[in-house]
């Protein structure tokens, strides 16, 4: 089809075709940079916790004064006979859990005047049999052997102690080096990396930023002073909330002074679900937006398109008598939004990259993939031929008689 | 002749009901959507302490031996730099704050014993900050310093513990220890929750914790030291603790201090009565640079620490970048429901008016569609409003629409036809009569 015509008709109409350009143009910007905000938090929200997640479920409990290995050896006992456990340890915390140990790494030990600075990954402390029960092994290096269960220094972790640390960690640390063997220090305190492990979410992934969501340490420690009152239970998913649900009773039975924290002592199914609960919240503002804006974008093609048809029926109705055929007075009008939509889009497409760079600078987003340019195009497109369809519809139905008619 | 426009607006709205519609749609939903976040935005970056905020400070000096004077200090003090600076008495007021978990339960009560957040405080945090009470009152000074077993609790525990009867004079349980309530709090909620705040620059835009209910329960600031010792968070440490928890001698910050000072004399003052103490820190050996001190008023302090969650902010642009195009829409719809009364306007303009006349009516058009967008974008918000305070968010219950955001709603959809207004009129307005007559 000639559009040769059509830009001349449309130039007559400069304006309203710069304003429905320009409305196409900024829902263009605001549609691919929503989605791609979506997207991230979907992303964000399936990240791998690294623990086997729908067995275990996370139970702590507070008790001031109370002698911590008397209290690992009553709380313990006492999950290990709720009927359904398959395994219950201690851990100082787990994924979307309450944290317990964020502290900066160095790479020289301490003393040295110029100290290679690591970062801050969080530190996992379990007592035996925790990693089986939560399911991690290294994919490198070694299992735990019992002697590396060792107490703490009485102030946060053993002095001296094999560690299992994430990829992504090592590959911050030591970037294409094998990170087996390596030594690292936080303080006094001494590491040694034993194993690898593929995922290891901090309890708080994303926090502080994305990129560390992984950056976890897993160490083996004995019971007692600096690991008690956290417990982990595993048990079949089925089973699980009714284990749960004993599992609590029976820890308040068995620790009557104690204060069971019911905000962290959940299944980890719902520890994840609360921990992401801002970020389903606002993909779902998101999705409104979107469905919203299209509504509206929509709705002003309609009206305009509306406005223009009952404008040219004489003109629509001279072409039928000089021979055009319905379906070519559909296809001016479906042609003409094409056109128009597609300037939008031309101009949507600049606007898109310039509201991505400012949220990149304001909200540390990453740059906006190019693939979502042709995505939000293509359905802007859709849009505007179904948004221009009744409109033409009506043009198309105008009878070729109305050009004898005066008005 | 407004009343006149007014009319002929009315008929012409009722006229083509469907492009009405969608005009008054488009407003109602840009303004719903822009309305709900400009009022959770308000009350997210607004002053938590009107008319005092410029007298409130926060001082810093940095403990770390690790940092160099370029650095920023810690976002709070260690305990020994807090009590010096609290005890010399420099400021009109002044109060140290600390807040640790206790177990908390009260005698002759059923309700069972349960971990809240205690706040510790010397006895000018309730004048300096303004908070009222329901009964009784705040400790004394001398409470400070005797290190008296006496609390101070909010309405919510009174209510929960004692059904909302004067409890002033029964004891509460903390940890093992009896203290006395001397004072319940009249209903509190700063927003944020000011005196705590801290290390916001560190949270990537997460700050929406900043916005919690007060602590439950409130002591002097020794007596919490008493009672809690051992159970005590730091903020961080530059060394790992000899006694986790016990933090009064430990390479670590975890006190806040807030000062108040009536003018920017008493400020410069404090100021420099800060900078020496560093100095003199230094000379004593005890820190290892003096040049970082800071002290913020409470608006740099919560500026600083960007308080406003970075999702909220979001939602603001979105929603305004959402109205523009709304807007566009409205301007085009508008265009096309003018110039299709060209036929109309020639005529009037025929019979002798002019062009400010044709204007006018036009705008009055464009207003009277704003404002019932203005209606409909005002019961949008509400249910916007309504939708927040569903949102799993910890401000989430203090998201109601006031009656000056009510005021803005009109003011803004008004606003905003009448500009998108503009340009159709002005082109309505400039249709020549005889063309149009010569058609007819």
């Amino acid at each position: 089809m000639d559009i040769r015509p059509i830009l001349a008709a449309l130039r007559r109409h400069r304006l309203a075709t710069l304003l429905i350009a320009l409305e196409i143009a900024l829902a263009c910007a605001v549609l691919c940079n929503a989605c791609f905000l979506i997207v991230s938090r979907l992303d964000l929200m399936k990240v791998p916790s690294g623990v086997d997640e729908s067995s275990l479920a996370q139970l702590r409990l507070d008790c001031d004064g109370c002698n911590e290995s008397d209290l690992n050896a009553r709380a313990l006992s006492a999950l290990r006979t709720v009927p359904g456990t398959q395994a219950a340890a201690v851990v100082s915390s787990l994924p979307f859990g309450a944290p317990s140990g964020y502290a900066g790494i160095t790479l020289d030990p301490p003393g040295q005047a110029e100290r290679h600075y690591g970062t801050v990954p969080h530190f996992y402390a379990g007592g035996p049999a925790a990693a089986e029960a939560i399911g991690i092994r290294p994919v490198q290096g070694r299992r735990f052997s019992s002697a590396d269960f060792q107490p703490s220094d009485g102030a946060w972790l053993p002095l001296d102690a094999p560690v299992w640390i994430t990829r992504p960690l090592a590959e911050h640390l030591w970037p294409g080096k094998n990170p087996l063997g390596k030594d690292f220090w936080s303080d006094k305190y001494h590491f040694r990396v034993a194993g690898i492990l593929d995922h290891l979410a901090q309890p708080e992934p994303g926090a502080r930023g994305v990129a560390t969501a992984q950056w976890s340490i897993f160490l083996p420690m004995a019971p007692g002073r600096q690991l008690a009152g956290n417990y982990v239970i595993k048990a079949a998913p089925a089973d699980l909330p009714r284990v749960l649900r004993d599992a609590r009773a029976a820890l308040i039975r068995a620790v009557p002074e104690g204060v069971l924290d019911l905000d962290q002592s959940q299944t980890l199914g719902d520890l994840r679900h609360r921990y992401f609960r801002n970020d389903r919240a606002m993909a779902g503002m998101l999705v409104g937006v979107i469905a919203a804006l299209l509504l509206v974008t929509a709705l002003g093609i309609v009206g305009l398109a509306s406005f223009w048809v009952a404008q040219r029926r004489k003109q629509i109705g001279v072409r039928r008598a000089l021979g055009a055929t319905r379906s070519d007075i559909l296809r001016y009008f479906q042609t003409e939004n094409f056109l128009i939509v597609s300037f939008g889009i031309g101009l949507g497409m600049v606007l898109a990259f310039g509201l991505n760079l400012a949220l990149m600078s304001h909200y540390e987003l990453p740059r906006l993939p190019l693939y979502y340019l042709p995505i939000g195009a293509l359905s802007l497109w859709v849009l505007g031929q179904l948004a221009v369809l009744a409109p033409a519809l009506r043009a198309a139905a105008v009878p070729p008689v109305v050009a004898t008619r005066s008005v | 002749m407004f009343g006149y426009y007014f009319d002929l607006a009315l008929r012409s709205l009722k006229r083509n009901k469907t492009l009405t519609a969608l005009m008054v749609l488009a407003i109602a939903v840009g303004i719903g959507a822009s309305m709900t976040t400009l009022t959770v935005m308000r009350l997210l970056s607004g002053d938590p302490l009107p008319g005092r905020s410029q007298h409130i400070f926060y001082p810093q000096v940095d403990p770390d031996p690790a940092n160099k004077d370029s650095d920023e200090p810690y976002d709070e003090l260690d305990y020994h730099s807090a009590v010096d600076l609290w005890s010399a008495k420099r400021a009109d007021r002044q109060a140290l704050v600390v807040s640790s978990p206790i177990k908390v339960a009260a005698p002759g009560s059923d309700v069972p014993a349960s971990k809240l957040d205690m706040l510790s405080a010397t006895a000018d945090f309730f004048p300096m900050f303004g908070v009222a009470f329901q009964y009784g009152g705040s400790w004394s000074a001398e409470d400070d310093a005797r290190h008296s077993r006496v609390a101070v609790i909010s309405a919510d525990l009174n209510n929960k513990l004692f059904g909302g009867r004067d409890s002033v004079g029964r004891t509460l349980r903390l940890r093992d220890k009896d203290v006395r309530i001397v004072g319940v709090l009249a209903p509190w909620r700063p927003s944020p929750l000011f005196y705590e705040v801290a290390g916001g620059r560190f949270a990537h835009g997460h700050t929406d914790g900043f916005y919690g209910k007060p602590e439950d329960v409130m002591t002097p600031f020794f007596t919490g030291m008493d009672l809690n010792d051992g159970n005590f968070y730091q903020f961080t440490c530059w060394q790992v603790p000899e006694r986790p928890g016990y933090l009064k001698d430990s390479p670590c910050v975890w006190v806040r201090l807030w000062v108040e000072l009536a003018d920017a004399g008493k400020a410069d003052d404090y100021r420099r009565f800060v900078a020496s103490y560093a100095a003199q820190q230094m000379a004593l050996g005890r820190f290892s640079h003096a040049g970082n001190t800071r002290m913020r008023n409470l608006t740099e302090w919560l500026d600083y620490n960007g308080v406003v969650p970075s999702d909220v902010r979001l939602q603001t642009w979105l929603a305004f970048a959402f109205l523009a195009i709304c807007l566009f829409n409205t301007v085009g719809l508008l265009l096309a429901k003018f110039l299709r009364r060209s036929g109309e306007i020639g005529v009037r303009r025929a019979l002798g008016a002019t062009r400010g006349a044709v204007f006018a009516q036009c705008l009055v058009e464009a207003g009277m569609i704003g404002l019932l967008g203005g209606i409909a974008g005002w019961l949008l918000s509400l249910v916007g409003l309504w939708l927040v305070r569903h949102q799993p968010v910890a401000y989430a219950d203090m998201a109601h629409l006031d009656v000056s955001m009510f005021a803005v709603t009109f003011v803004l959809a008004v606003a905003t036809s009448v500009a998108a207004g503009l340009l159709p009129a002005a082109r309505a307005s400039r249709v020549a009569p005889a063309l149009q007559l010569k058609t007819l």
